[in-house]
This record gives structure tokens, sequence and C-alpha cells, in this order.
């Protein structure tokens, strides 16, 4: 089978050689087993899916390129786990890996499986790196096991305000007044929650708060209400299809703020809405999670994604540099060892360099990459790039948008 | 606050465009309730088979789901027919409460089909039309929803037309008076089950191609509407054809003022208050009173 088209079956069946082959003579040193853990049924499948193909294409670029060499060249053997899109399956399945005798557990997706999956793993002193999960709790427990490469929800909210005034005073402060849409779960309200307190902080005047259910049936009123306001910007909390909704209902509205603005955004960091609904999307402004555009590996990468037909999504480079951190750390353990990982994980520094996303040198404190950070995008051109920070980007801001 | 006159006239009509998709999809409800008296749960769940169907006609086929409508509505019917005829009719062994399971049953299958084949991603289809508005003073209203208010409006004739000029809109109104009745001078009872719950399928079918321009489909997308119809068919009275249809107007005026005042999350509550207050004043509904 060739290695960047391997489905399900075919990670099966891999799988299945690797225990029951005998080992080839001489040389081969035994595959070391990696847990991945995503939720690939239920509501989070979609996210599930694209981490999963991130790590698929680490593990076959490592053994591709003569595996771990610390460790005789061993291979890395994916011993693969769906968390089913709740937390009760997270933890099911890192029991399984457990038993199976991997040496660390990657990824998770969502904040309350990362919680939980982290938890049942740190019984067995078995590592465990979230790939997306932003919770703040996540690595304030105090568990020596978790550690996470990506920012916090702290982190990626507090960039998003700093990165916000900073393109506003730019531009010559065009926007004072904004409205906030959220989806009114425990992402969205705890959001709006955080905007609201913060934004006056910063010259910003909020006009109103709209929460709408998910699903929603119609964004009509929304829109509505934002076309009577008329704020100068848009900040929208929502998963996938609300944001869509919403998008494509202010354009047929006629409703042209100076700046959709998004933080976490289901859709905003997602191709599929920008391949689909170009004109909704044009313009529009994430703080988010995204693969460093400087690296030639994320193009590479973002290559190999879309010649499987699949859209690039920054689910994908998180779980790829995630593997890639555990590859780093057995590299320098030398063995495949649980204590001696974790021992290596947590002396990570800035010689890790085959990760692809925009961080600096690495430093976990308690668990915490603390170079970890979110990058503002904006979709131009159809397209994703990056407008900040300015070190990064690939793009100049389009801000205010006129017309 | 208050909002500009132009705003709430805008909500209002809003409301009478999405409400009348909603009393599309109510019809086949209540028309199944009407003579059947049974609730198909499964109502939700074919109501996102159809929307999938029409999604394919689009995105494998590349007929507009406008045109796809018709045949798509043969095709549910006999679907539903062959559900009723094949499955509900003989699992029910002539006990309401058996049909529940078995509607039920019939819904979580069909989901988690549509799950295994479509995966949980939410799709959406792009029609050049899709964003077109039509200007009213100062309201812009989408096309995709006057096509759609225009389309309910005909297939609500329709469906009249049929129950009172026609054989069988007689076979069916007898069946749902007196089932023992109907049987006696002759009437196929199981055939004109069947039949009536291929029209309430039917429906579902011409609502999922109204619907798609303007929204999307996943494997659980069908629940959003099922709820707010089920108010409807008790607002309307349990079985009116006339009935779901004004109750989804005036349920989408309510939520659309209610969502307008009171935002979105809260503006639900309209609906339910609605509900609540027709079963505790008028149990019949606002046409339901022969029934």
């Amino acid at each position: 089978m060739s290695g960047m088209m391997m489905g399900r079956r075919g990670l099966m069946l891999a799988s299945a050689a690797g225990l029951s082959a005998p080992r080839v003579a001489g040389a081969q040193a035994p595959a070391v087993k990696l847990g991945i853990l995503q939720p690939v049924t239920g509501a989070l499948s979609q996210d599930g899916e694209y981490g999963r193909l991130g790590a698929e294409l680490a593990i076959n670029e490592i053994n591709a390129s003569g595996g771990l060499r610390a460790l005789g060249g061993a291979r890395i053997e994916m011993v693969f786990g769906d968390a089913r899109s709740n937390p009760e399956g997270g933890v099911a399945e890192v029991e399984k890996m457990q038993a199976e005798g991997v040496v660390a557990v990657v990824g998770g997706f969502a904040s309350p499986i990362c919680l939980a999956a982290s938890q049942a793993a740190s019984r067995y002193d078995l590592p465990y790196i979230v790939d997306v999960g932003v919770s703040d709790q996540i690595v304030s427990r105090g568990l020596t096991n978790t550690f996470r490469f990506g920012p916090g929800f702290g982190v990626v909210t507090q960039t998003a305000l700093d990165n916000l005034v900073a393109l506003n005073d730019a531009a010559g402060k065009p926007a004072r007044t904004v409205v906030i849409v959220h989806e009114d779960g425990l992402f969205g309200s705890g959001m709006a929650r955080l905007l609201n307190a913060e934004l006056p902080k910063r010259g910003f005047e909020v006009m109103e708060t709209i929460a709408h259910p998910t699903p929603a049936r119609d964004m009509n009123n929304v829109a509505l209400r934002i076309r009577a306001l008329r704020p100068d910007l848009v900040i929208p909390s929502s998963y996938y299809a609300e944001f869509v909704l919403l998008s494509r209902t202010m354009q047929q509205q006629r409703i042209r703020p100076k700046g959709i603005y998004c933080v976490l955004n289901g859709a905003a960091s997602n191709f599929r809405f920008v391949r689909e609904f170009p004109d909704a999307a044009n313009l529009v402004m994430d703080c988010n999670h995204w693969a460093d555009p400087r690296k030639p590996k994320t193009a590479e990468l973002r290559r190999a994604v879309e010649a499987q037909n699949r859209f690039w999504l920054y689910n994908t480079p998180l779980n790829y540099s995630a593997v890639m951190l555990v590859a780093d750390a057995l590299e320098r353990a030398g063995r495949a060892d649980r204590a001696a990982v974790l021992q290596a994980l947590a002396a990570t520094d800035g010689r890790f360099e085959r990760h692809i996303m925009p961080y600096g040198a690495t430093r976990f404190v308690n668990g915490q990459n603390q170079a970890g950070q979110p990058v503002n995008t904006q979709v131009q051109g159809g397209d994703i790039k990056v407008i900040f920070p300015r070190d990064f980007a690939d793009a100049q801001p389009v801000f205010p948008v006129t017309g | 606050m208050g909002f500009p006159p132009e705003i709430i006239l805008e909500a209002v009509l809003n409301g009478l465009l999405t409400g009348a998709v909603y009393g599309l999809v109510a019809l086949g409800l209540t028309l199944v309730y009407g003579v059947l008296h049974i609730i198909n749960f499964a109502h939700g769940a074919l109501l996102t088979a159809a929307m999938y169907a029409a999604y394919v006609a689009r995105t494998a086929f590349g007929i507009d789901p406008y045109v796809a409508a018709l045949p798509l509505a043969a095709l549910f019917f006999a679907l539903g027919y062959g559900v009723q005829r094949l499955v509900i009719g003989p699992a029910s062994q002539g006990k309401d409460e058996n049909i529940l399971l078995v509607t039920l049953g019939l819904s979580i299958i069909i989901e988690n089909l549509m799950l295994a084949i479509f995966r949980s991603d939410t799709r959406s289809i792009d029609v050049p039309y899709a964003m077109e508005v039509v200007e009213f003073g100062p309201a812009l209203l989408s096309w995709p929803r006057l096509i759609g208010f225009g389309a309910t409006i005909l297939v609500g004739i329709a469906l009249f037309v049929l129950m009172t000029r026609t054989a069988t809109g007689k076979a069916i109104r007898a069946v749902a008076k007196e089932r023992t009745g109907a049987a006696l001078v002759g009437i196929d009872v199981a055939h004109i089950y069947a039949v009536t719950f291929g029209i309430g399928t039917a429906c579902l079918a011409i609502a999922a191609a109204l619907l798609l321009p303007s929204f999307y489909v996943s494997p659980r997308v069908g629940n959003a509407f099922v709820l707010v119809a089920f108010t409807i068919v008790v607002l309307g009275g349990m079985g009116s054809v006339v009935g779901a249809l004004v109750g989804g107007l005036v349920i989408g005026v309510v939520e659309s003022l209610s969502g307008l005042y009171l935002g979105d999350s809260l503006g639900q509550i309209g609906i339910f208050l609605i509900f609540i207050l027709v079963l505790l004043v008028r149990p019949t509904g606002l046409f339901g009173a022969r029934a």
C-alpha cells in the first residue's frame, strides 16, 4: 500500500501485519507503538478525521525516512482509537492503548475529551500530548504526564484582543462599536463573557451580545439586528454550520461591517467554507491555530493533504507537529520507555524544529508549551492568509473593509 | 430596545417565509396523524434523508433542487408508501404503541445510515440564485425563500383539492373518520394508510428541495425542524391541512419577532409558550374542532 493514501482499512491491515509479522532478521528494531486518539464518529468526526490525517502523515514520514535513529531505526506503529466524540469514549480508548503497550498518546481534539483521556493516561504514567483542546484546565491540574504543544484559551483570547487593537490602531482606529454573536453553549457563552469584560477596557463599545442556539434554523433575525445596530465590527463565536449560515445571510442582506473578526471560529479557518462560499468568506478574519506559512514543510504537507481531496484545516498540522514532538522526545530518550519519554518531553527546547507551527523555541512549563500561540488569518481571494503576527505573516490585513 | 418599523416589517415577512416551509414539514406530520392516528417519529429522519437526496441530485447529477423537487416527491411517495405497507403496518400488529416504537426505530436507522454514508460533515450546495434578493420596500427578501413560500402554498392548494375533490381524498377522509366503516364499504384501508404516509413523505421531499438552497444538511438536521413542526400541528389542529399551513405561518412570525426582541436563544420560548397555551386553552387547535 502506498504510504500517503492509507485509509482506515489499510491502517488496520498495517497494524495487524505489524503485530503478527516475524521480525525481519538482523537490523530491524522492534516497532514503537504510539496511541492516536481522535473522535472519528459522532458530532466531532470532521475534526477527528483531519487530526488523524496529520498523525498518519507524520508517522509515515518518520518511517519512510529510516524510523527512529536513536532506537536503531525502529518504526512507529500507530494504535488508533476512536474517542466517539465524548469523554467516556476517550477514556475507554486510552485503557485499550495502555493494554496494547503504547509509549505515548497523542490527540483528543475537544477539551472535555482531552481532560478525561489525559487523566486516565496519568494513572499509568503514560505521556499524553494534547493536540487541540484549549481549556486552560488541561494543564493546570498538576498532571505530570500531560503536555500541550499549542496555545490555551487564555493565550488565544489575549492574543486575539491584542491583535485586534493593533489592527485597528494601524488603520487609524476606524472601528469602535462591536456586536458579539455567539452560540449559547459553554464555548460561545464563555467567549462572549470574556469579550464583554475585555473589549470596553480596550476602547471598544459592545452594542449588543446576541446568543443563538446550535443548531439554528435561521440567522435572519441576527442579521436584522446587526443591520439595525450598524456596528463597525461583528465578532462571532459559533460552530461551523451556524457561522456559514450567518455570513451568508449577512451577505444576502448586504450587511457589510468594517470587519468580521472571529476567535477560534469553526469556519473562518476552514477551507471547505472558503471553497464553497468564497464571497461570504472573503475578508473574514480569525484568531486561531494555523501552520507556519514560512516553513517549506507546511506547503509540502498541504499538497499531500489536498492530493487526497481533503481540505487544509488546522487539525492536521497540529497533530503532525504533536507526533513529531513525541518522535523528538523518543530520539533524545534513546529508548521507548514512558518515564524516559516524559523526562525528554519536559526537557524539549528550541532544538525541536520538526514541527510546522509558527511558534518560537519550545519550552514546557507544567506541561504547557510557553511558545504556543495562535495567529490571525484572513480569507483573501479564496485563500487563507496569515496577517498577524507580522513576522509570520504572508499577507497584509485588509481592514477596514470598504464597499 | 425599539426597532424602526421597517425592521419589524422585515422580521414579519421573514417569519412568514420561514414559516411556510415549517408548515410544509408540519403538513406531512399532521396528515399522517389525522389518518393513521400515529405520531411519526421518523419524520425528522425522513426529512434529513430527503435533503441528502436533493444534495446528491445537485452534486452528483447537477440537477437544480427546484427541478428535482417533483421527481423527489414521487420517489419519496413510493418510499413512504413502501415503508408503511411493508414495515410500519405489519410491525404494528394493530397496536398504536407499537407504531410509535417502530417509527422511533426507523428514525435511528435512517440517521445512522446517513452518518455512515455521508459522514458528519455539514454540507451545503451553492446555487447561482442563492444570494438573490427581491427589494420589497426597505426589506430585502431572499429569492429562495420566496420560492419556498410560493411552492408551499401551491402544495397546500394541491393537497386541499386532492382531499376534497378526488376519490382518493374521499377515501382518506373516510378512513380518518371511521376506519371500520370505510373497510365495510370496500375501501382498502391498508392501501389508504400507505397512500397517506406516502403523501406525508412526499411533502418532506418538497420541503427538503426548498430548504437546501439556503440551508445545509447534516445527519441530524431534520430534528431541528421536527420539534417546531409538532408545535405547528398542535396549534393548527391535529390532522388539519389548513391548520398546518396557517399554524406554520403563525409560528414563523412568532419565532421571528421573539427572536428579534429576545435574541435567538430566548426567542424559542415564544414557540413553546404557544404550544402550552394552545394545549391549555384550545386543545383541538385552531382548525381541529371537528376532529
